[in-house]
């Protein structure tokens, strides 16, 4: 790896490396002085402030307006002139196959089901079964490795997992190869739209088993701390009572996971409607396998087309909400009873 | 207190930070640099590397390379936040002509020396580079290839007595007569890595409008005019159909190899033992994964060309090519001289005798061509007689990434045409307007 660069602008390189701690470190002893100046009474209220101020003017600049700026861009032409709820329209146009629709199927059917629940199937299987073996901690591992992949690369391998040779031609893919050793026809996995192009489940099923295969660690590993968070007492008295061990894990493992499970459950439907690295590196949005996120990247980047990317971010956006006050209820209620 | 010999001893530290900032800019006068961004990688940014070698070499300007094959995303956001790369060579001129029209892009007029351009460029090249006809250069051609090429197997074609067709109505015949052999006559491939999955296909699709339906239509397509059920445009696509046959049965495994197989692998199965297919349809530049795919292949004896024929011969020669189209963004003096060294013979000629490109300096020997091929499609790039640029690359992001998905789904179903072309209707309607 060539790191001159890094030498080229010496300056810069000096205040990222000196500057940037010298100036965090200046606030922080900066409002410490400031808040000892005050009375006593009024400290407790200032320095809470103090310390989350940074991140506030961050989310705000970064973040919550951009958002607002984005709703106004909605209700825009490319000229930046008023009209209404026309990029609205033309995304929720020709129900089902045209607009945005497609999109909006694959995010909220294909993606956020079967996601959602492949993940929390692998992530719970896994944790309760890895809990009781010796290598626990080397299988882990190896399960959760794909989480260090960057999705760019995970798409990649994926594409060479499901690489599709004419019949008759040696199949280089490993999905192909297993697919043909049955004396099957081998399976253009991201083309094929079966059952039909109306309601195409292979292509997507494809995509959505990638990017699950890359985050089944993280729920395993989460689930798994909630599992070794139950009090052995309780397993050992339901054994006692002569509970067999499915029974166990059926009534007292389980629904003492379950506040657990509900938080990953919702922030993988979170990730599920903001799918997009995977789609862009496998399918390019093409063969019905479009989603919102990646919509929006076409609006903007390919189409240019400003007001129709931001009506398509906008209704992400709302999609996105409910889930997201449901997860920090959740979240907070499983706070209060820790 | 603790915390103020803290603050005291930042002093000497923020001193530091100081001096060294203003040694920084003060310091170091070098000859500068350049920064460009285009879409070659691997082999073809070594070539390119090899391209500049001369040029930093001689001028001491260091040329700071960033390959992208996500250019309109890469170019949009710079540009946007107003850290555009100085230079930016791009395949397909739509987006670097929308930057003119906002204003983003400098007129070369000055840049480049226009009288010497116009004594090694052929003006058609010239009249390309000035997208906005207000007589400013605003983007200069490089390196070109000619699109609309058949390649073969000479050895497959004489162990089978098969003839290299002169009309169209020959090329039929041959389709069939190879077809009733037992092999498909075609390889066609048009993955393409996700987003630009398509465009191989839209190649054949241009070939045939420009052919069958004459330049006048073909500018009407790009311009947006002429509607895409219109019968022109619909008769091309048939005539593709023609090509693909029943069920895409013409092409090598069918409609699954088609879409699944990566662009640059299509010539593979032609050189396998016994051949799979025939021929297939694409840029002079594919050469270049024919060798690299199978490192034994020698241009002339075991792959060769003809130019597709004319459909309709009252549009006899015409052709589509394509280039790679600079702007400059940035008016510096080292990208001023980047940009005229690339209009000089001596810096394509680097490229040309690497192999996979042809030059528009018409300066650049016939001879320095590595083989005989591109010195053969480097003189049908001289001698047609109607040139035009690639249609797809011409219009809109929008409406090019629409037609490209619109070719996808014909090859899915062929039966679907009619309401793959009221979609593209759809598009055209808005595409043109929005940017």
């Amino acid at each position: 790896m060539d790191f001159s660069v890094l030498l080229q602008d010496i300056p810069t390189l000096l205040v990222v490396i000196l500057g940037v701690p010298a100036i965090l470190a200046a606030y922080i002893v900066g409002g410490e002085l400031l808040v000892r100046r005050l009375p006593d009474k009024s400290r407790p209220q200032v320095r809470p402030w103090i310390w989350v101020g940074p991140a506030l003017i961050l989310v705000s600049g970064f973040l919550l307006l951009p958002a607002i700026g984005t709703m106004f861009q909605s209700f825009e032409n490319n000229a930046g002139s008023w009209v209404g709820f026309n990029n609205y329209a033309s995304q929720f146009a020709d129900f089902p196959q045209g607009g945005a629709w497609v999109a909006i199927r694959n995010n909220v059917i294909f993606w956020l089901i079967f996601y959602t629940l492949f993940t929390l199937f692998f992530g719970l299987i896994l944790a309760v079964l890895f809990d009781r073996v010796r290598y626990e901690s080397i299988v882990k591992s190896l399960i959760f490795m794909p989480m260090a992949i960057s999705s760019v690369a995970l798409g990649i391998i994926w594409i060479f997992m499901y690489q599709y040779s004419t019949p008759g031609e040696p199949q280089v893919g490993t999905l192909n190869a297993i697919v043909t050793f049955f004396h099957h026809d081998p399976v253009v996995w991201l083309q094929d739209q079966w059952p039909s192009d109306k309601f195409n489940l292979l292509n997507n099923l494809a995509l959505i088993g990638a990017a699950t295969w890359g985050i089944t660690g993280f729920s395993m590993v989460i689930l798994s701390a909630a599992l070794k968070g139950i009090p052995g007492e309780l397993l050992e008295a339901a054994r006692v009572d002569g509970a067999g061990e499915i029974t166990v894990f059926r009534r007292v493992i389980f629904p003492l996971m379950m506040p657990t499970i509900v938080v990953v459950g919702t922030t993988l439907v979170i990730f599920a409607l903001k799918a997009f690295d995977v789609v862009y590196v496998m399918t390019g949005g093409n063969y019905n396998t479009d989603v919102l996120a990646f919509r929006m990247y076409e609006q903007l980047y390919t189409a240019g087309n400003n007001g129709h990317a931001s009506a398509v971010a906008v209704i992400l956006l709302i999609a996105v909400i409910p889930v997201l006050i449901f997860n920090l209820r959740q979240f907070r209620a499983v706070e209060a009873r820790r | 207190m603790r915390s103020v010999t803290w603050v005291r001893s930042l002093v000497p530290l923020l001193g530091v930070i100081v001096v060294a900032v203003a040694c920084g800019t003060s310091g170091a006068a070098n000859a500068g640099s350049v920064k460009v961004v285009a879409v070659w990688s691997g082999q073809e940014q070594a070539s390119f590397m090899a391209v500049l070698k001369p040029f930093e070499d001689s001028t001491g300007i260091k040329v700071q390379y960033e390959s992208t094959r996500d250019e309109d995303a890469i170019l949009r956001t710079r540009v946007a936040a107003g850290n555009a790369p100085d230079l930016a060579a791009a395949p397909s001129p739509q987006l670097l002509t929308q930057f003119a029209k906002q204003g983003k892009v400098r007129p070369l007029n000055d840049a480049v020396d226009m009288s010497a351009l116009s004594s090694t460029t052929s003006a058609g090249w010239i009249k390309l580079g000035e997208p906005l006809n207000d007589g400013k250069l605003y983007q200069i051609f490089s390196w070109a290839a000619v699109k609309g090429l058949v390649w073969y197997d000479p050895k497959n074609f004489s162990s089978k007595s098969y003839t290299v067709p002169k009309t169209w109505d020959d090329l039929m015949a041959l389709q069939t007569q190879i077809k009733s052999g037992g092999t498909p006559p075609w390889c066609i491939a048009v993955a393409s890595g996700g987003a630009a999955d398509g465009w191989p296909a839209s190649d054949w699709l241009k070939e045939i409008v420009l052919s069958q339906a004459g330049p006048d239509v073909y500018d009407k397509w790009v311009a947006g005019t002429q509607t895409w059920t219109s019968p022109e445009i619909k008769g091309a696509f048939q005539t593709f159909g023609q090509i693909l046959g029943p069920n895409d049965s013409n092409v090598y495994g069918g409609k699954n190899t088609i879409l699944a197989t990566q662009f640059g692998d299509v010539g593979t199965p032609m050189f396998a033992n016994p051949p799979k297919c025939y021929m297939l349809n694409q840029a002079s530049f594919i050469t270049t994964f024919f060798t690299s795919a199978v490192p034994s292949l020698q241009a002339g004896t075991d792959f060769t060309f003809f130019p597709l024929p004319d459909i309709n011969t009252s549009f006899a020669g015409a052709h589509v090519v394509a280039g790679d189209s600079w702007s400059m963004f940035n008016d510096t003096p080292q990208a001023r001289q980047l940009i005229k060294y690339l209009t000089t013979a001596q810096a394509q000629d680097i490229w040309v005798k690497r192999g996979g490109k042809l030059a528009v300096n018409k300066q650049v020997s016939l001879d320095d061509y590595p083989d005989p091929l591109s010195k053969l499609s480097a003189q049908i790039l001289v001698n047609t007689q109607i040139a035009k640029y690639d249609a797809t690359d011409n219009m809109p992001t929008d409406m090019r990434n629409a037609a490209w998905k619109g070719l996808l789904k014909f090859i899915s179903n062929q039966g679907n045409l009619d309401s793959i072309l009221a979609d593209l209707d759809k598009t055209q309607k808005t595409a043109y307007t929005a940017a």
